[in-house]
């Protein structure tokens, strides 16, 4: 029984401040009169507290007081500093200053949008590119190039060129700049799409599995807002992953292999400076690639609470693709497929380059990006967050 | 300016004016895929300045309410306001705690709320710092500032939340269960905390399901009982259509029923060693001396008010989990 008797419970500060003209209103009817009764008492608590710092530290005496002895937790009032105290440089929020604020808010307003979405994003970067696991991704990226490299220059150095192998063997023990195109064609159907699935599949679902999402929105992030932040990321980290690959590869290859001038495909010499524009271009290109499988995971995202769900639905997409590309009879859908565009990379390797390969990739990159993007607002922007 | 369901800014017809409410709700109802309906249209009307609790037994709609309020939840009907602004202008003045505490386990205390804090638009990344350390200090977690949360115990985690929830100067605070989690210790810290908020003007609203705890913290209350709101009002009020008692301890306890009943008392009762009767419009201390001049020992003499406890039996025919 919590029945207490009046002597004690009835001095309680919670009932002191309530006003004794309310006790008499019967509670279902009372919401309008309550609200205009306690909004009195409210101003009332108002006024006392822009009484001044001497009332203050009368009730924060009595506070402490009451409390009797110093808990090592939550600081009592006397100990900090009030609100009113502590954002003095700041304007006050409310009332006054509200009209101010919305004078001249429609330039500052503006810039201080765009301030505050580079910051989140400038956090979601942050948050992604300091996490071990996304680091130690790109770290096996970076290590396959090499492992590669080395491979190649020694069966280069062994064995003598009759085989099919015997012409990539060639071509990268000619030129240090070919192990990049090598090592993109190895990583790009399937690792690369990994790194990036782990880190655009993880976008929401991750924050809705953690309970974060409703603190994000709550905060408030805005949906769309925070749906853009999201994949801008994802976008960023497809392209690390891309670079990182062709820097491994660049370094690798120059280490291993010789530099010099560059025999493209179609036999004829570029210039070293020029092989590594086109590797520039390849890697723009790919990140394209990459970016587009990203609005499929973060689409993906959008419909699960638990993130390696999502990851895993990507990447099995990925591979029913890879699957129904290698079945012959299957050429038709094969323009369809996001993987098939991949590899089309490789047109920087002709003279001239094959813009209307690259051309088409990116077109489909596109519609990919549009298609999944618009999926993943759609459900994003209406989803009942309850996680 | 009211918020309906998603969109903005819309009128709000028949519902009362939010301009002296932080929170007004109109006919919110909430039913889930499958039918479920979680909140039954609700009619809720916060005051500002008050510390609302917002009361109910697990699974009554409380949360459910808390995230519509907050954005996450869309209304299936209904209406509601928060701070009488649009929703995207009104939860950056809204600190919020809900459903207990959720953060990145693989940073810091600070730069968790390092991360919220950019989430809102309307925060300036040049005070974060200033911010982040008042927060932190505020709930006592200043020394476990640079601590990875992974790290940090249930309570510590609980406070942390209500840091996030101090980010910025806030208008309104939700805390949905508090108390959650915390013993004996942090919970009078955050009762403490919680009324010193209060005093610096903002409202303040509660959700809890620990009756005891929600009489000491609020000056008003609402109770909510499988989605439907049973009341609402002052804590007062709430208890006012239920009757004060006195009780009376003494070894003559049939004597005293009978001097209660000649002074003019109702309902007058003996148990034992413990006489209790409806006080009614009768002062305790003429009552006591009516006893003791009749030559009744009394040992003891209390005034019994209402408790919550009382108003939520009384209007729902049945308890619910008082201590948790």
């Amino acid at each position: 029984m919590s029945t207490g008797d009046g002597a004690t419970s009835g001095a309680t500060p919670a009932r002191g401040t309530t006003p004794a003209s309310e006790a008499g209103s019967a509670a279902r009817t009372a919401s309008g009169v309550a609200t205009a009764t306690a909004t009195g008492a409210a101003s009332d608590v108002g006024a006392a507290t822009a009484a001044g710092a001497a009332s203050a530290a009368g009730t924060g005496g009595a506070t402490t007081a009451t409390l009797g002895r110093r808990t090592p937790g939550l600081v009592p009032v006397t100990e900090t500093m009030r609100t009113s105290e502590r954002h003095p440089p700041e304007p006050p929020p409310s009332s006054s200053s509200d009209g101010d604020r919305e004078r001249d808010a429609a330039p500052r307003g503006a810039t201080r949008a765009v301030w505050a979405f580079w910051r989140l994003l400038g956090s979601e970067l942050r948050l992604t590119f300091r996490r071990p696991r996304n680091l130690a991704m790109l770290a096996v990226l970076a290590l396959v190039p090499v492992v590669v490299g080395v491979a190649l220059r020694i069966a280069g150095g062994s064995g003598g060129p009759g085989d099919e192998m015997g012409g990539i063997i060639a071509d990268v023990a000619g030129n240090s700049l070919m192990l990049t195109f090598v090592s993109f064609s190895f990583l790009v159907l399937l690792l690369m799409p990994v790194a990036v699935s782990v880190v655009a599949g993880d976008s929401i679902a991750g924050e809705a599995g953690g309970g974060t999402l409703r603190y994000l929105l709550a905060a408030p992030a805005g949906r769309t807002r925070l749906l853009v932040v999201k994949y801008l990321n994802a976008v960023v980290y497809a392209y690390a992953v891309t670079a990182v690959v062709a820097l491994s590869a660049l370094v690798t290859g120059v280490v291993l292999f010789p530099a010099g001038d560059v025999t493209l495909l179609s036999g004829t010499t570029i210039s070293f400076a020029e092989g590594l524009v086109r590797i520039a271009i390849a890697v723009g290109y790919v990140g394209a690639g990459m970016a587009a499988l990203a609005a499929i995971a973060l689409a993906v995202s959008t419909f699960t609470e638990v993130p390696i769900g999502a990851i895993a639905g990507t990447l099995v997409l990925v591979i029913v693709c890879q699957v129904l590309r290698a079945i012959p009879d299957l050429d038709v859908i094969a323009p369809y497929l996001l993987p098939t565009w991949f590899t089309n990379f490789d047109a920087v390797l002709r003279s001239p380059i094959d813009t209307g390969a690259l051309g088409e990739g990116l077109l489909a990159f596109g519609a990919y990006i549009a298609l999944f993007g618009s999926i993943a607002w759609a459900r994003f922007s209406g989803k009942d967050i309850t996680s | 300016m009211t918020v309906v369901t998603q969109e903005a800014g819309a009128p709000f017809g028949a519902a009362p004016p939010s301009g002296d409410s932080a929170i007004v709700t109109a006919g919110l109802t909430k039913r889930f895929r499958g039918g479920q309906i979680a909140v039954d249209t609700l009619d809720l009307a916060v005051p500002r300045g008050s510390v609302f609790g917002f009361l109910g037994p697990n699974g009554s709609g409380k949360t459910t309410t808390i995230r519509m309020l907050l954005g996450l939840v869309s209304p299936t009907e209904g209406e509601y306001s928060v701070l009488g602004l649009p929703q995207a202008q009104a939860l950056p003045k809204v600190g919020a705690l809900v459903e207990g505490p959720a953060f990145y386990p693989y940073l810091s205390g600070a730069a968790n709320l390092t991360r919220f804090d950019a989430a809102d638009p309307t925060a300036r990344g040049g005070t974060a710092k200033r911010r982040i350390a008042e927060a932190l200090e505020r709930v006592g977690l200043s020394a476990a500032a640079g601590k990875r949360y992974r790290n940090y115990s249930l309570g510590m985690r609980q406070r942390l939340s209500i840091a996030a929830a101090l980010l910025g100067p806030r208008e309104l605070l939700i805390l949905d269960e508090p108390t959650n989690g915390l013993d004996p210790q942090g919970t009078r810290e955050v009762r403490t905390l919680v009324k010193e908020i209060a005093a610096d003007g903002t409202t303040v609203f509660v959700s809890s399901h620990l009756l005891a705890e929600v009489e000491q913290m609020c000056t008003h209350a609402a109770i909510m009982r499988t989605g439907k709101l049973v009341a609402q009002g002052t804590i007062a009020s709430l208890s006012s259509g239920l009757v004060t008692r006195i009780r009376v301890e003494t070894p003559d306890a049939d004597d005293a029923a009978r001097v209660l009943t000649e002074t003019g008392l109702a309902d007058v009762r003996a148990e034992g060693r413990e006489v209790t009767a409806e006080l009614g419009g009768h002062a305790p201390e003429r009552v006591n001396a009516a006893l003791v001049g009749k030559g009744v020992a009394v040992r003891g003499l209390a005034v019994v008010r209402p408790s919550l406890e009382d108003v939520f039996v009384g209007l729902t025919g049945e308890g619910f989990d008082v201590d948790g």
